[in-house]
Order: structure tokens, then C-alpha cells, then sequence
């Protein structure tokens, strides 16, 4: 099956009941195979008039209820910037699919790239946090974009899959499970204010059309959901909530493959670029070279890195200028070495192989 | 009825300035909302940004106060994932005519089951007065000093052309003809456009004569009219003053419409 078809099939098996989008190169076969499924399942498939008006009638389906989500590629990730931040303001659940491109602007559409890793993180205006995961094969194209459901019910926020063309259009196999696990989204309970948060900072889901009567704003509001666009102190506590409830959770929602935890040189990657160091790993054959594969990439959890205990280098290969490399430099002494590649092919394991014989 | 059962009193005193034409459409649409026999967790306010999209948080039913100009996106997003809700649309001209051109343009030619009610006061009133796309030309506003020199839209006649199945435009002096269009398009299927002038005294009249609140409600009253009239007059070959308001139902038809449960 190739990637895009299995991320809207992951996201039918979680039970994705809305998808509205825009069509975009490299990202449209997500777009076509939900159309022609979601009616059959009693779903609704809308193609609106732009990307601003893809992810904005995702925000308002996911009010309803429903699991919502919307798939797009660079120039179109740069319209929905606005409406992210709206959704991250008004703690609403959804998804959007990335499937990278080669930019600025206009750029490769039919090439992979990795740019957007720190737009999805920071793109909107205003402190927040999200969670963005990013698949290296087909069959985590499915496993992610299902979880990515649960993980966006779970914090009430947007959650990225952050694929690439590679992913995307590769064909590989893909075991369907019998079914995938569905968290639910937390209600309102009776009687809690609507943005009154639990222990975990995150408040009950007030569903639209259930009597709740409640006001959903992007203005800084009170715990009833009212603006209070000039108090100081409610602006402060609200966006510190909503960072604290993602990041407090980073290392147990950290999830990763690691390869060789003793090794000197330790390869970090996600993405397509995985796959070059996996044939690296399998080529060299040898405990001193080791692996990180995130399969999580927002929040980055820092406590991954001293899992390597005796990791002299970490080498960063992705296929832009080293955007995560830049991260992971803020919380190592280590060595830290980007491999940046651009221009839509992917490494050549020869030449990471020959970087790290260097190293060694 | 009374107000006080739709409205958040809680959240009272509201923001509008005073003599600001926004609480007659208010009390216009719930008006009509009330007189539909809708139960209040039926019903769904959507807004953008704007003096007129802060109505919905007066409001005590379900609420999204979304961007600018996007309300009409978010509207669809809700209404064809719920179609039991009853989803109505409070934008002005900035956001609408603006920002969200190209929403509202989709949402008519989709005809797509929403109620929008625009309240045009031909001003971007929230930011201090700048020209919008529906100022008059001619008119002062904070970036046009010198008089505007764009031609303002027509909305309805946008509407209408886009393929909205029910249009009609009236002024915040029409309170009860304004009342029964906004009845009339909540029981319409399809797109409904609710056009109502506005006054705006702080930022509109103060800067083009028209400073007291009834200067300007004047002004609507001496210069409506009614679209059965403009009509007769053109085919009398008698020209319509460029000044001229028209009012009154201006499309009413029978498309097949988006987000109804079949």
C-alpha cells in the first residue's frame, strides 16, 4: 500500500469521521482515498476553498464531536498557521497531515523534504506547544496517524503527523491490525467551569449541541471560557497551561526505536532519512555505531540522549538545514554533527558509512 | 420573550459603545430565533473578528468566536458534521466582505445550511475607523482622509450572484422588517445573507456628518428603498440615486442545499 493511502486508512481504523482540505501536492491521495471512503462509513469528506478554510472547518467539526483531521504540504502548512494557534488556544482536537515538500514557497512539489519541522513546532504567533510524530515506513504512516488521534483527544490540542514525499509515496507492506486502540476525549464534567483543567491541565471537552452552553473563544479567556484579554495574570496562567500540560508529559509520551545504547557515534533521525541509517546499522555491523530513531519528535525529550551513556557524537542526518540537530545541540555537551541534505534525495548511506569511519 | 433568558447576563456590561447600531440586530435575531421555537443547545453562534463577532459571546447557546474573516469556514466545518444544529453566523463587512471574501463567496455557491447575518456599519469600527470595503466612496474614515475612492460591494448582490438561496438587506431603523428576514432565513434550507446596515457613531458618523445616532438612522430611513419600488422605477427608465439603500427580499429560491440531513 503506499504511505498517504495507509495514513487515511489509520485514520478511518481511529475512527476519523471529517476530513476538509484542499488538494496539494505530494499530500492529495489522502485527500481522494477519504473522499471515497469516509461517506460509506457515515463520515463527511469536504474539499473547501483553501487551506485557511480546510483546518478551520476541521476546528469546527471536532465541536461536534467528531475526530477531525485535515492533510496538507508546505505552502498549504503556511496558510493553516493562523487557525493552528486558534486550536491550540481553544484546546481543540485534530489532526493535520504533513507530507513534506521541498520550500520556501513553491519549491519541490513532488520532492521530499523535512523543512517544516520547526514551523510545525513554532509557526503560529504566541507561546504553545504541540506534539508532532513523524513515520519512517508505511506501516507507522497507519500505526501514527491512529495514534496521533488519541494523542490530540487526549491533550486537546492539534497533533502533526509530519511525514515527507518519500513516506508518502513509497508502497510497502502494511499489516492492517484487527483493530486500533481508541482513547477517548474527556468530557466536561457536571458542574466544572469549560476551561477549568483537571490534574493532567487539561479541562473536560464541552461538545457543542449537548447543553453545555459554552463560549469558545481565540481571545485570552477566564475558566468560563470568557475573554479577559487584558488581565495579566489570567494571559500568563492560560499559555503556561497550555505548555506545561504537553510538556510535563514529554518523556512518557517519548517514543522512539533505539539501536546500540553503549555505542561511541549514535545516529539521531526520523522520517525518511531512518531509512538510510538503518542501512548504515546493517551495513557496518558494528556496537559502537548506534541509533535514535523519534518517531515523536515534538516535544523533544531530552532524557532520550542519556539513554547513550557512552555516545562521544550524535550524528543528525535530515533533509533540510539541521533543524532538529539545532535542538538537540541545546541539551548535550556532546558532539553534535547535522548531515543537512536538501534537494529531495535522500542520503547515501556511502557517505554516513564513511562519516562514521571517520569517527571511529 | 424576555432577554435576559438568551443573554449572558453575567457578561454584562457588553463592550459596544453607545448608541452603536449591533444591539438591534442582537435583539432582531434573537428575536427571530425565539419565535422559531429552537431550543437553545440546538443552536450554534459562529463569529470572526470584529465589533459584530463579539455577539456571540453574549450570547448563552454554544459559541465559536473564531479568526478573522474565517467564521463561515469553521460554520461549515459544524454544520456538516452535526446538521441537527441550527447555525447561525454573526460577521460585519470587514470580515466578511474583506478577510473572508473568498469563505463567503464558497459558502453561497455551496449553499451550505447557515443563517449569516452581517451587520455592515462601513467601517472597521474595533480598530479605530478605517475604510472596509463596504464604506461608501466618498466617505472619511482614518485611511482614506481624503474621501474613499474604491467603489463599495454589494453584498447581496454578491450573495445572490454566488448562489445563496435566500438574500435580503435592511437597516437597524427596519427592526421589525429586518426581524422577519432573519425568521424567514432560519427557516430556510441553504445559505441564508441577512444584511443589516448599522450605524457606527463612534468611528462612521462622527467623521462624516452624521454624528448624532439619529443622524444616521435618518439617513437609513430618507434614503431605503424597497427593492419592489427600485424595480418599478427602473422599468419606468427613472434612475436610482447612487445614494439609494436598497431594501427588502432580494433572492428567494429553492437550491438544492448543503449540510440538511437528508
Amino acid at each position: 500500500m503506499q504511505g498517504n493511502t495507509a495514513c487515511a486508512e489509520g485514520a478511518l481504523a481511529a475512527g476519523c469521521r471529517f476530513f476538509g482540505g484542499y488538494p496539494i501536492t505530494p499530500s492529495t491521495e489522502i485527500a481522494e482515498h477519504m473522499a471515497a471512503k469516509l461517506p460509506k462509513v457515515g463520515g463527511v469528506f469536504i474539499q473547501m476553498e483553501d487551506e485557511i478554510a480546510g483546518i478551520a472547518s476541521v476546528i469546527g467539526a471536532s465541536w461536534t464531536g467528531a475526530r477531525a483531521m485535515t492533510a496538507t504540504s508546505g505552502p498549504g502548512f503556511s496558510l493553516m498557521m493562523e487557525n493552528i494557534g486558534f486550536a491550540v488556544m481553544t484546546e481543540t482536537p485534530c489532526v493535520v497531515v504533513n507530507i513534506q515538500r521541498g520550500g520556501p514557497s513553491t519549491g519541490q512539489p513532488t520532492m521530499a523534504a523535512q523543512g517544516d519541522m520547526l514551523q510545525c513546532r513554532f509557526g503560529s504567533h504566541g507561546d504553545y506547544s504541540i506534539i508532532a510524530l513523524s513515520p519512517a515506513s508505511v506501516q507507522e504512516m497507519y500505526d501514527l496517524t491512529a495514534e496521533a488521534f488519541n494523542l490530540a483527544d487526549r491533550f486537546r490540542i492539534p497533533v502533526f503527523v509530519m511525514a515527507d514525499e518519500i513516506i508518502g509515496h513509497m508502497r510497502e507492506r502494511l499489516m492492517i491490525p484487527d483493530s486500533v486502540h481508541r482513547g477517548e476525549r474527556k468530557l466536561l464534567g457536571k458542574g466544572n467551569l469549560p476551561y477549568q483543567a483537571d490534574d493532567d491541565l487539561v479541562p473536560g471537552f464541552p461538545v457543542f449541541g449537548k447543553g453545555y452552553g459554552v463560549h469558545v473563544t481565540g481571545l485570552t479567556h477566564d475558566e468560563r471560557g470568557y475573554p479577559c484579554a487584558t488581565s495579566p495574570s489570567v494571559h500568563e496562567c492560560l499559555v503556561k497551561r497550555l505548555v506545561d500540560k504537553v510538556e510535563s508529559a514529554r518523556d512518557s509520551i517519548a517514543s522512539c526505536d533505539i539501536v546500540n545504547p553503549d555505542a561511541r557515534v549514535v545516529f539521531i533521525s526520523y522520517g525518511a532519512p531512518s531509512r538510510a541509517v538503518e542501512q548504515v546499522l546493517h551495513d557496518i555491523h558494528n556496537d559502537n555505531v548506534g541509533h535514535l530513531r523519534l518517531k515523536l519528535v515534538w516535544p523533544f525529550a531530552e532524557s532520550l540522549l542519556s539513554r547513550f551513556s557512552n555516545a562521544e557524537t550524535f550524528i543528525v542526518p535530515e533533509l533540510n538545514m539541521g533543524q532538529m540537530a539545532r535542538e538537540i545541540k541545546r541539551h548535550t555537551n556532546r558532539r553534535v554533527i547535522p548531515v543537512p541534505k536538501l534537494g529531495g534525495a535522500l542520503h547515501d548511506p556511502f557517505d554516513l558509512a564513511a562519516l562514521v569511519e571517520e569517527l571511529l | 420573550m424576555t432577554f435576559d433568558e438568551w443573554l449572558r447576563v453575567d457578561r454584562l456590561p457588553h463592550i459596544y459603545c453607545a448608541g452603536c447600531g449591533n444591539g438591534t440586530v442582537i435583539n432582531c435575531t434573537l428575536s427571530a430565533v425565539d419565535q422559531m421555537g429552537w431550543k437553545k443547545e440546538e443552536i450554534v453562534f459562529v463569529s470572526g473578528i470584529g465589533c459584530s463577532s463579539r455577539a456571540p459571546g453574549y450570547i448563552v447557546t454554544d459559541s465559536l468566536h473564531t479568526t478573522h474573516g474565517r467564521a463561515i469556514a469553521f460554520a461549515t466545518g459544524i454544520k456538516m458534521a452535526n446538521p441537527d444544529l441550527k447555525v447561525v453566523v454573526f460577521t460585519g463587512d470587514g470580515d466578511l466582505a474583506a478577510i473572508g471574501g473568498n469563505h463567503f463567496i464558497h459558502g453561497c455557491r455551496r449553499n451550505i445550511d447557515l443563517t449569516v447575518i452581517c451587520m455592515n456599519n462601513m467601517i472597521y469600527g474595533m480598530t479605530g475607523g478605517q475604510g472596509s470595503p463596504t464604506t461608501p466612496r466618498g466617505a472619511l474614515s482614518t485611511t482614506t482622509p481624503y474621501g474613499s475612492s474604491e467603489a463599495a460591494f454589494d453584498l447581496c448582490g454578491l450573495a445572490a450572484a454566488a448562489g445563496a438561496n435566500y438574500v435580503a438587506r435592511y437597516t437597524s431603523y427596519h427592526v421589525k422588517e429586518l426581524t422577519l428576514a432573519i425568521r424567514t432565513g432560519l427557516g430556510n434550507p441553504g445559505f441564508s445573507f441577512i444584511e443589516a446596515l448599522v450605524q457606527c457613531p463612534t468611528n462612521y458618523g462622527r467623521r462624516n456628518k452624521l454624528r448624532q445616532v439619529s443622524d444616521q438612522i435618518e439617513y437609513f430611513k430618507s434614503h431605503a428603498i424597497l427593492a419592489q419600488k427600485a424595480e418599478r422605477m427602473r422599468e419606468e427608465g427613472k434612475k436610482i440615486p447612487d445614494d439609494m439603500i436598497i431594501i427588502g427580499e432580494l433572492a428567494r429560491r429553492n437550491r438544492p442545499a448543503l449540510g440538511v440531513r437528508k
